[in-house]
């Protein structure tokens, strides 16, 4: 076990939240087709408060501080947030597309000791990442600033959010971080827009294309290993928890707002009103969180895949309840190893059963419109039909 | 032999949970845990209470070790986190404007 995860360990026996994202603004320069997010401003946090709250982190042991958007540098004050939070010597890590880095910018990045500037890259064609970013001209901004971080010595890492539309583009990104000397991440999830509009969904690469992605030894190492079969999970699997998220990490919006992470918008409380402490320990919904074990789980925990897969609690809240399967998850279990997901033998069933609730028109009033003729009784005009 | 200043680096992240200190490098990402016996070290490096001091002063007292054990264990801890850029380590006090990230 690595130093880091022993601390992270610690931290969690200790209840202590050692990591937390921090948006400070939703405002973007970039209108990305996948974004979950708006770019309005409803009443920020202002600098004031950012720096109470920062305060507040370091107080309850917080080490980890990704601080990120929205596009961060969309706000004046962005410098000053990163000051005091690396005066109060928070290990900082920044999430940004770039564009407004410049020479100065990112000299200022290096003094003021940021651990790692990630930055998000589509594409290495130009029409391809400004496409999806909805910026012409991003994509040359964006390459500029990861220079720049370069050649202060900074650790820069591409975010590469695959979708359908630049899917073929992977192998280019790939090469364009080692032709930069820059870290390469990779991130085939698209995450349902904060106002449960899942629309965005439809971006998602399919199944087969996933498949590539894990069978690719570039990315993932020992192939074999890594897609197979999973074991069967023992006492320690199924006394488990889901991931940090309300246990040793969380997430706070521009708003002051405090979920068990970026992509869980489960509202728990706010710092505006509360302190950040008093959420931690005392929130009725960070706890419910935390009591949910692998076992509590009613899909999953039958699924031979409950030790590996990566299930987002967050995306499953989203799909309807945070005890729920998270079918994106399912997909990526499958798509790795072959093996179908409980979730997926379960829907399959239920599929092939017919479904649930079923109206049947009669073929004219169909061909009459698209509103049902009284012809005759009711029963005779809806058949209902009902599996439990 | 000469007197050891040492302060820590503000090239660092750092942070103390349930006795023990986490420190981060933010030149190389080296990522150090330090027992409480190292962060005792840590906290006491003001740049102006000599090395020897520390040891003595809050080492010896917190800890019931024997100075000579003390020292040299202290000794090593310096300097490999001075490697590092970790720790800053002189033989003169060192004063807060010494105290920048490179």
């Amino acid at each position: 076990m690595s130093l880091i995860a022993e601390m992270s360990q610690k931290a969690l026996k200790l209840g202590l939240p050692i990591s937390v994202h921090l948006d400070i603004t939703y405002r973007c320069n970039e209108r990305c087709v996948h974004c979950y997010l708006d770019h309005d401003d409803h009443g920020e946090m202002t600098t004031a408060e950012i720096i109470d709250v920062l305060a507040q982190l370091a107080d309850a042991g917080v080490f980890f501080l990704s601080i990120s958007g929205g596009e961060v540098l969309m706000r004046r004050d962005f410098f000053d947030i990163v000051e005091r939070a690396r005066q109060l010597l928070f290990n900082v890590k920044v999430k940004t597309n770039g564009v407004m880095i410049r020479e100065k910018e990112a000299a200022r990045l290096r003094q003021l000791g940021v651990e790692q500037i990630q930055i998000s890259v589509y594409s290495h064609r130009p029409e391809v990442h400004d496409a999806i970013t909805k910026l012409p001209g991003s994509l040359k901004k964006t390459l500029r600033a990861i220079r720049f971080l370069k050649s202060q010595g900074l650790k820069v890492s591409i975010a590469n959010v695959l979708m359908a539309g630049n899917f073929s583009d992977q192998a280019g990104v790939i090469a364009l971080a080692k032709e930069l000397g820059v870290h390469y991440t990779l991130d085939p999830t698209i995450t349902p827009k904060m106002d449960g509009d899942r629309s965005i969904l439809a971006l998602q690469i399919p199944g087969s294309e996933l498949k590539q992605v894990f069978n690719n030894a570039e990315l993932v190492g020992n192939v074999e290993e890594f897609c197979a079969p999973p074991p069967a999970p023992d006492e320690d699997v199924m006394d488990g928890y889901p991931c940090s998220a309300g246990h040793t990490a969380c997430y706070i919006s521009p708003y002051g707002d405090v979920f068990p992470c970026v992509q869980f918008p489960l509202p728990s409380g706010n710092v505006r009103r509360q302190k950040f402490l008093d959420i931690w320990h005392h929130s009725t919904q960070l706890k419910e969180v935390r009591s949910i074990r692998a076992r509590d789980l009613p899909t999953c925990s039958t699924c031979a895949h409950v030790g590996t897969c990566t299930r987002c609690p967050g995306l499953a809240y989203m799909e309807g309840s945070m005890r729920g399967p998270s079918t994106a998850d399912c997909e990526k279990s499958f798509q790795r190893t072959g093996i179908p997901s409980a979730n997926m033998l379960k829907r399959a069933r239920t599929d092939s059963a017919g479904p649930l609730i079923q109206i049947q028109l009669p073929m004219n009033s169909a061909q009459d419109g698209p509103f049902p003729v009284e012809t005759g009784s009711p029963e005779a005009l809806v058949g209902i039909s009902a599996h439990a | 032999m000469a007197e050891k200043y040492i302060a820590r680096s503000k090239a660092i992240a750092a942070r103390m949970i349930g006795g023990e200190t986490m420190v981060m490098s933010a030149l190389d990402s080296t990522f150090f845990t330090l027992n409480e016996v190292a962060s005792t070290i840590w906290q006491a490096a003001d740049g102006r209470t000599p090395l020897s001091e520390i040891v003595t002063g809050k080492v010896c007292q917190e800890f019931d070790v024997d100075r000579e054990r003390a020292q040299r264990a202290a000794d090593r801890f310096v300097e490999e986190l001075s490697q590092h850029g970790i720790l800053l380590v002189s033989d003169q006090p060192l004063i807060d404007s010494s105290l920048e990230s490179r």
